[in-house]
């Protein structure tokens, strides 16, 4: 259980993170998502107990980090941004040491290397210094020393960052794996990650939660959800787009180019469907095309930490 | 203990990863020689002791150390393992003392590589060998002040540049302050209590009093408690970074 209560952080006069509460159980997966300077990492910090917040608390496990740091830290596995490691290390050196430092002793610190070496698929550089690997092979030693010790929660601060379309398939798959037993906290530009891997996402701006929902749930709330794209054999898109903006159920409507309307649902009338397929049965109208979507989370990203929603 | 001990051997072998050890040990070496023989007059003095070599110790130390205690904790900011150390299941002090510890067996190795000196004047003369000993201690005491000074200096920056020049310029104050030019500077405008104080915190007149064979109580608690007072202030250093 990870519980996060008002937690907030300034730098000097400015709040990078404002009041941010939430909880999360076991088998949930959080994707923080937000613009960069959203406070994300910085709150990714606090949790795992490497900076102070300015007030607010957070308890790991029933561990108050600060109070009870070591215990909530053992608790933990972090992949800091950019997975920094000891660069002039071997893999194996490094990943001992960190076996060590997690509490490993004799025959169990080889165990535990050779279980996340395989979890992570690092075999084949195992007894190379970790300075001469690619990037996407220094995230995965990355992703490795996070895992080493089994830990309950997951704290991993961009993991897909810097990896290619397969090796970001594998994180996401590893994730998805781990997900059943382990709370996971990931933070993410790539809005398809979320709807990929994560159970929860929130969407931070200006280091305040401006959504928090399941990412399908995020989708619904897009302006564009349900809006509905078509062309009238015979009507120019002038008169239809006319049409439509009477009708109490269409909201906004624009014309696309290219030809064609798309018209978005009023707000508080939902689906704009049905009425419009009334419309096209009282004037005898034909479709060319027509196309219900639904709502992207990209685009609501945009509005949300554009401003428009908040 | 198990944690500061799997910290200091992962640094220790650390430095034999690069090729920091390699360049010290060796200008650490050649310099302590060059001045013991040509600075020192090691054999136009006629005496079978080490003390031209021991006396260049503190100035060899000022730009020697500090280029040891540079990376200490700058670097671990700069390549941001610090994020990964601080947030192992450790406390502050036992990743302090891992990093301090491993940086000053090293130094202690370095020390120990001028044994070849040691054999010299024994085959040269009868030197006092305890007194030899003691200057050994005490170099080594005196390396550790320096990198304590260090260790936290480095804490406050990612530049090891800025690190190096601080712990310089900090330690050359220690050496200088019991020399004259320090001392009549305050003399006459602060009270003399004060000006003892300054006096007192002369690594050299520290250094020298063991160097001459006597490894004296109030030396060797000066030492201890210059190291434990900066090692207490890295660790104060590290919590007002962690609450920045």
């Amino acid at each position: 259980m990870i519980e996060v209560q008002n937690l907030t952080k300034q730098f000097g006069s400015t709040t990078v993170v404002n009041d941010l509460s939430f909880e999360l159980g076991p088998g949930s997966v959080l994707g923080f998502l937000g613009p960069n300077g959203a406070g994300k990492s910085t709150t990714m910090k606090m949790i795992t107990g490497f900076l102070t917040p300015s007030s607010g608390s957070v308890h790991i496990q029933g561990y108050d980090i600060s109070s009870h740091r070591q215990a909530a830290q053992a608790e933990m596995g972090y992949l800091p941004e950019g997975a920094p490691s000891y660069e002039e290390m071997t893999v194996a050196a490094f990943l001992k040491f960190i076996a060590k430092i997690r509490g490993a002793r004799g025959a169990l610190i080889q165990q535990w290397v050779d279980r996340v070496t395989d979890t992570v698929s690092l075999r084949a550089v195992l007894h190379q210094r970790i300075e001469t690997l690619s990037k996407g092979y220094k995230r995965r030693v990355g992703l490795a020393q996070a895992l080493i010790h089994d830990p309950s929660i997951l704290i991993l601060d961009e993991p897909t960052d810097g990896l290619d379309p397969n090796q970001k398939h594998q994180v996401r798959q590893m994730i998805l794996d781990l997900s059943d037993q382990k709370i996971v906290i990931i933070s993410t530009h790539i809005l398809e990650e979320v709807s990929a891997v994560c159970s929860r996402a929130m969407i931070i701006n200006a280091g305040e939660i401006v959504l928090d929902d399941t990412p399908e749930g995020l989708c619904q709330r897009a302006e564009g959800h349900l809006s509905v794209s078509l062309r009238i054999n015979g009507v120019g898109d002038e008169a239809l787009s006319q049409a439509c903006s009477q009708l109490p159920q269409c909201g906004r409507v624009a014309l696309i180019d290219g030809g064609g309307v798309l018209i978005y649902p009023a707000e508080a009338l939902g689906d704009p469907l049905a009425a419009l397929q009334e419309m096209m049965r009282a004037n005898h109208w034909q479709a060319e095309w027509i196309q219900q979507h639904e709502g992207q989370l990209d685009e609501l990203f945009r509005d949300a930490t554009g401003g428009r929603l908040q | 203990m198990k944690n500061v001990t799997i910290i200091l051997n992962r640094e220790f072998a650390s430095y034999f990863t690069t090729p920091v050890a390699y360049v010290f040990i060796l200008v650490f070496l050649v310099l302590s020689s060059a001045f013991t023989f040509y600075l020192g007059q090691f054999y136009e003095r006629g005496q079978a002791d080490l003390l031209p070599f021991f006396n260049f110790h503190p100035w060899l130390y000022l730009f020697l150390v500090p280029s040891v205690s540079m990376r200490l904790w700058s670097e671990e900011r700069a390549s941001g393992s610090i994020e990964l150390l601080l947030t192992l299941p450790i406390t502050l002090w036992e990743a302090i003392l891992g990093k301090f510890l491993a940086a000053w067996l090293f130094t202690g190795l370095s020390l120990l590589g001028t044994f070849p000196l040691w054999l010299s004047v024994n085959y040269l003369g009868e030197p006092d060998n305890g007194a030899i000993a003691a200057s050994y201690v005490g170099s080594w005491f005196m390396a550790g002040a320096f990198l304590a000074v260090g260790c936290c200096l480095s804490a406050l920056t990612k530049s090891q540049i800025v690190a190096f020049i601080l712990t310089g310029t900090v330690c050359l104050m220690l050496v200088l302050a019991g020399f004259p030019l320090v001392l009549n500077f305050f003399q006459g405008w602060v009270p003399a209590m004060i000006l003892d104080l300054i006096a007192g915190l002369s690594i050299i007149a520290h250094f020298m009093a063991i160097s001459k064979g006597v490894l004296a109580l109030t030396d060797v608690i000066y030492f201890v408690s210059m190291i434990g007072l900066w090692l207490t202030l890295t660790r104060l250093v590290l919590q007002a970074k962690s609450a920045d």
